[in-house]
Order: C-alpha cells, then structure tokens, then sequence
C-alpha cells in the first residue's frame, strides 16, 4: 500500500502518493497541463514552484519535476515570470561593462539582499554572479551562471527588479563568442572543407558498394 | 545512499572496481551484433508492429502506437476554418521552437524573409534542450569528414541517404563555427582547442560539450538570438493540419490555441516541419528521455497531406535512461559518461561489455544481461544495470564529474545519491526517432512541394540509428539549410488559392480501409492525468 500525504495545491488539499515528484502529484490529483510543465527532467526551467511545509516561515523554490511532495506542503507554481530581456545585436555590442550599465543598469542596484541565491532552484550563487556581471568580468559570471535554467524563481525574489537570468545569457555570449580564445583546428578545417581538400574522399564513399563500407566500417582504425 | 537491498551488488561493484577499470572489454563482431540485436533490441519484436493500410507508406510496418495516430481522424474539418482571412500571413512558416526551427527561423531571417514560428510548448520546449553529451564534428587533425560518414553510415546499418550524410558530416565544422559565432561556450582548453571526447560508435574523439548541458546552451543562445531578431513567436500554439494551396503544395497551416482551443490560419509560401521526435508516444511501454510534447505531430501533418515517411520503424532506445529512483526513471544519463570512462556492470561486479558500443547494441545488450542472463538489479520497479561513474573520478581525477558532468551529479544528488562515491542504475530508455519524413539535399519532402523539414523529425539522415552527437548536428545544419532554401523558394512562390480538401480525402481513405477508430491527432501532449 502506497504512503499518502498531503500537499496543497494552490490551497486546495489532495491526498497524493508521498514518491510522486510534485508534477506528478498535480496530474495524479487531476491536472492536466499544459503551462508548468517542459521537458520534464530539469532542465527547461519551466515548472518553476514556490512552496512552504506548513508551519515553517521560509518559503522554498524548487523545479516540480524535480521534487519530492512532502506532507503539509503548500505549492504554488510559477509557470511564467515577466523577466525583462533587452534586445541587441551580438556583432555590434561592447564586451566590457559598458554593456550592462546600457542594457541592464538594475544591477546596480542590487542591495545584497541574497535572496536570488536562496531561491536559486539550481543551487547556484546567483549574488555572486551578478556581482561579476557588475564588473564586467563576464568569464566568471558565465561559468558562475552556466548551470542556470532560467525559471526565473531568482527575479521573482529580487526588490531590485533584476532579471538575473538574462543577465547571465548576455553575459554568457559575450564570453563564448568574443572573450574565449579561438580555435584554429576549427577554422582551418572549415577552410578545408570549402577548398575541396575532402571532396575526392566523399564522393568514393558516395559511389562504394555498400559490402565495401562494411568491410571499411568493420576494420577501421579506432583512435585510443 | 543505496538501500539494504542494494548493498551486496554494492560492494561486488567497489571490489572490482580497479580490475574494472584496467579492463579493456572487447568489441563486439559484426555478427555478434546483429544476432545481439535481432534478439533484443525492440525494433526487432514483429508483434510490436502494425501493416499502414493508408497513405504513401501504405503497406509499410509502424510501431502500434504511431499507426493508430497516423490513421487517426483530423481534429478539425474543412469548414471549422475560414482560409480566405488568414490571421498570420508570412514567407516561410516554422513548425516548432525546438533547435532545428530556430536555426530555420534565423537563417530565413538573414535571407530576408518574413518568417514565424509556431511552437506548442515555449520556445525551446524541445529535445533539443535535453540533450547533454554533445556535438560531433570532425575538426581535428587525426580525423576528417570522411571518417564521420564511415562512422556514421556504419553506426546506422549502411541504411542513411548518402547525399543527407555527406551534408551532415561536411557542414558539420561550420555548424560549430555558426554556433560559436552566435556565443555557445564549447568547452575548450587554454589554448583554445576543442575538448572532445568518444561516443559510442566513433572511431576518433570528436564530441564537442558544454559540460552536460551541451543541448541546452546551444537551444537558449539560439533562442536569445529569434528573439534579438524580433522573429514573431507564436507560443502554445500547436499546428493541426497543414494547407495546401490548389496545386497541392504546402502553403501554411491551421493553428490551435493550445489553452484557449482558439483555431488560427496561418498562410505561408513555405512551410517547415521541425517538430521533433516521439518519446511521449512511449513505444512498446518503454519510459522516454524526451520532452512533454515529444509526439510525432510532424509525421502526423506530414503524412495526411501526402508526405512520405522513411525508417518510421526504427526508434533509439538510449541504453542508460536512469533505473533508480522511480522519480526519475527513464530520464537521460548521458553517453558522456560512459565517453569519461564509466563502465557498465552486472549484479555481480563484472563488465559485460565495451562501454562505447553503438547506442543500439548497447541498448539490446543491456536487456539481455536484464532479462535471459538474469544478472540484472531489481530496482523495485524493475531491471537495471550498475554504471559505475566513480570510476571517472578515479581516471579523470578528483573533480572530473562536477567540472564535465554537473547537470548528471545534480540529478541524483537531489534524491541522495553522489554519483562521485556510487554507482547508478541504468535501464534503456525511448530516445530518438531514427525515421521520419523523407527529404531530399535541399530538406524538401518527397511528397509535398514547399515543405520542409528539419532535425528529428526527417527521415534517412542517419539510418537505423544514430550515434550520439549526431542529432544536435543534424538539427543545426539541416535547420539552417531548410531555413535558406525556405526562405529562397519563397520568393518564387506565386500561392493560389488554399485548400483543407485533403482532410475529407484522407477520411475517405480511412473509411475505404475499413478503420474503426475515434482517434484524432496529432495527438500533441502525452495523457498523463489520473482519472479521478
């Protein structure tokens, strides 16, 4: 016989089995989504969830899909947050923090509250990657912010207004594509390929037999 | 922490684990595989499979599950709809927000079209963003597209489009450029150079990652940039049925609101399919990797409007979906794991095979150690094998999996388990839909003048199977590629009047074919509510 507890959803009690994860208990309890619910394995940020174990003052964030419902819990979703995300051209932006103060001054507004980082459903240090954003070492705010599924929980904390998470995408692209040093095996096998240096190649295989691609297949050389 | 009922396998695990380690598995023969496979693998059980009595594929086996939705009835009729006030009127129509739609979407862009998607989720609600291992590409100089298409051809039964191939491994370089241009931060050494490793079925390390979070740092960069574009989005909106135009082609579709059941005509001069995959159909019962709204629409749209399939009957079954806990059963564990030199071990301690065998021999291998040889782990809601990831802290160092693979360490941490310090349980879980529509080299389908398709949803790209890190490629390059000749033919296209009079000939068919069945699709979201 399953375990049930009680959980609350927006308010209104369900009985659920207590190992569903808390989307799972909303569809066991008769929800159909649609909003609030993405990939389903934690990584689209969709099914972003606020929620309170009765008798406890901190409020929690977790992703649905996630987490485990508890006994007494009280979830609210947050299936969308009206982040702000400015628009720019990435061939024509500043790399310093130039950028930021244009795009996203808010940050600098940021009282040190830490209340992004404790919503954090990822566990990151969402403070501290804004802090790095503020000074526009974009390398560290990028490898800080990398694990961030953009659910938005952060923002929705924020008395400053920030949106975190777009801070972090712009700051993320600005290091991919100007801050991280080159690849020359990349551009020069593009280079290659443009000049033909494997079109003789391909086109054998185009022609060959298909016992022939097996035997090739079969006996090729396996780098260690 | 593991249980008392795990404890004994546990500790076989741990005392092998050294001689596990220095342990070189043999690969398997070509025979060995195919009689491994035609044993195991699902793909090969007849009985999972049903005779099309309708359409182009007519006569052609499907799994169940996708027959029933491809004979299904249309969800709408001809006249719920009015075509001569179109609500969206654009050059190219997108179908999907996933990788391979928002690749369309931003070169139709650069080609100067006017160009929309309609996705029935968000934005890069998609299996794109799920994906965690990587990219391949042959950009380093030990290797060469000519060794990818080897690799790839073989991987997949010799059964891939060669033309389709020959694009996807030569393209595959600049793909890479293409997304680190747009800001996607591959993992690279100090001096630049790609950090790449093995997946199964490679014969030179060409993986390229962003950590674990490799599909979702590419879908969000490309999302960023539609929306710096202002390419209009239209969201939790799915497409219901294609339009043609009175010639027969492809000229736009009839949109659902997908909260309000509001229905919309969008017109387009072309229009491309890249909905994705099909995991949410759960073949044959199996759990799924995939995303909530995995379920084949595109081969649905594709196929009443007269579109062929091509391979529909081959699926993935990714052979490390996670085992334990049930609250995460069938979730991806990614290949890379396996690439930073996990092994897979039975109940009793031993390696049973190469870790880096192709994704489907690995898959049926991993049910045969689960099934006839019974030296599975009961993991309480079924079989599962261990992959003993602390080995990569033992050969990559201390550190090794929370610098490459956070995401993965995150995931079990959350139920108790530090993947560092223990093993986890694998089972083969839905992965991938190897078939799909048919294109030709310029993504056009076979069938369908003016409509595209792209990323999973084509057919014939890989064959009977893929190997991992070929799917992230495909949706890149034939994204981009369905996106320019889109946007191109656009400009051509003189559209005459738009017709739905398929549907009634599609339902004269069903008919005629003597089917009985109240199913409508696409079926759009799996049904998980409990009925109370």
């Amino acid at each position: 016989m399953e375990n049930m507890v009680n959980v609350f959803l927006f308010g209104k009690k369900y009985s659920v089995p207590d190992n569903l994860t808390i989307m799972r208990a909303m569809e066991y309890a008769g929800y159909e989504l649609v909003r609030g619910c993405g990939c389903r394995n934690g990584f689209c940020g969709a099914c972003a969830t606020i929620y309170r174990i009765k008798g406890d003052k901190e409020l929690k964030a977790c992703l649905a899909c996630q987490t485990k419902v508890e006994d007494n819990m009280y979830v609210a979703t947050l299936p969308f947050f009206p982040l702000v995300k400015e628009v720019y051209d990435i061939e024509k932006i500043a790399t310093t923090e130039q950028v930021m103060m244009q795009l996203y001054p808010e940050i600098y507004a940021c009282i040190g509250c830490n209340a992004c980082t404790k919503a954090c459903t990822q566990g990151l240090n969402v403070m501290q990657y804004i802090a790095y954003a503020q000074r526009g070492d974009f390398e560290s705010c990028a490898e800080e912010s990398f694990d961030c599924v953009m659910c938005g929980v952060c923002s929705s904390r924020c008395p400053a207004g920030i949106s975190h998470p777009q801070v972090a995408m712009l700051a993320r692209r600005i290091n991919g594509k100007y801050l991280a040093p080159g690849c020359q095996h990349l551009e020069d096998r593009v280079k290659e390929i443009k000049d033909g240096t494997f079109t003789e190649l391909i086109e054998a295989l185009m022609q060959k037999p298909v016992e022939e691609m097996k035997e090739l297949y079969n006996t090729r050389d396996i780098e260690k | 922490m593991y249980s008392e009922q795990f404890q004994k396998s546990l500790k076989a695990v741990e005392a092998a684990r050294e001689a596990n380690i220095a342990f070189e598995p043999q690969r398997m023969t070509a025979q060995q595989k195919e009689e491994l496979l035609a044993s195991y693998h699902p793909d090969y059980k007849k009985d999972e499979f049903t005779e099309l009595l309708i359409g182009p594929n007519k006569g052609d086996k499907v799994p169940h599950e996708l027959a029933e939705t491809l004979q299904a009835h249309s969800r709408i009729k001809a006249e719920d709809v009015d075509l001569a006030n179109p609500d969206y009127d654009v050059d190219v129509l997108i179908i999907g927000g996933g990788g391979a739609g928002s690749s369309a979407a931003i070169e139709a862009h650069n080609s100067g079209a006017s160009v929309m998607i309609v996705t029935k989720l968000r934005i890069g609600d998609a299996n794109t963003m799920m994906a965690e291992g990587g990219i391949q590409a042959a950009d380093k100089p030990n290797d060469s597209p000519a060794i990818h298409f080897v690799d790839a051809f073989g991987g997949g039964h010799f059964a891939a489009k060669r033309e389709l191939l020959r694009k996807l491994v030569c393209d595959a370089p600049e793909a890479i450029q293409w997304l680190s241009n747009l800001g996607v931060e591959f993992d690279k050494d100090a001096q630049g150079n790609m950090i790449t490793t093995h997946g199964g079925g490679t014969s030179r390390k060409r993986m390229h990652a962003a950590k674990d979070y490799s599909g979702a740092e590419i879908m969000r960069t490309l999302r960023d940039e539609v929306i710096n574009r202002g390419i209009p989005v239209v969201d939790f909106t799915s497409a219901i049925e294609l339009i043609l135009d009175s010639n027969g082609n492809a000229a736009g579709a009839v949109l659902m609101n997908m909260e309000t059941k509001e229905l919309l005509v969008a017109r387009a001069k072309t229009v491309i399919i890249a909905t994705g995959g099909a995991g949410r159909m759960h073949y044959q019962g199996f759990p799924t990797s995939n995303h909530y709204g995995a379920t084949a629409d595109g081969l649905v749209l594709g196929y009443r409007a007269g579109a062929k399939l091509l391979y529909a009957e081959t699926l993935q079954y990714h052979p490390t979906g996670a085992a334990f806990p049930e609250q995460i059963f069938g979730a991806l564990v990614t290949e890379k794991v396996r690439s930073l030199g996990a092994k897979l071990v039975n109940e009793k301690g031993e390696v049973f095979m190469h870790p880096l065998e192709t994704r489907d021999v690995a898959a049926a291998s991993i049910i045969r150690e689960c099934s006839d040889r019974d030296n599975g782990i009961d993991t309480g809601s079924g079989k599962g094998v261990w992959l003993d990831t602390p080995m990569i802290e033992k050969i990559g160092g201390e550190g090794t999996i929370e610098k490459r693979i956070p995401a993965m360490m995150r995931m079990f941490e959350k139920y108790g388990i530090d993947i560092r310090k223990e093993p986890i349980l694998v089972y083969p879980t839905l992965h991938y839909q190897n078939g799909g529509l048919d294109i030709t080299e310029d993504c056009m389908t076979t069938g369908v003048e003016n409509l595209y398709v792209a990323g999973e949803a084509v057919g014939g790209i890989h064959g009977r199977n893929r190997l991992m890190g070929n799917s992230l490629l495909d949706i890149i390059v034939f994204g981009r590629s369905a996106g320019r000749n889109a946007a191109e033919k656009s400009k051509s296209v003189e559209l005459s009047d738009l017709t739905l009079e398929h549907i009634a000939k599609f339902e004269k068919e069903i008919e005629e074919a003597g089917i009985c069945t109240d199913v409508v699709s696409p079926k759009l979201l799996p049904k998980y509510t409990r009925e109370v």
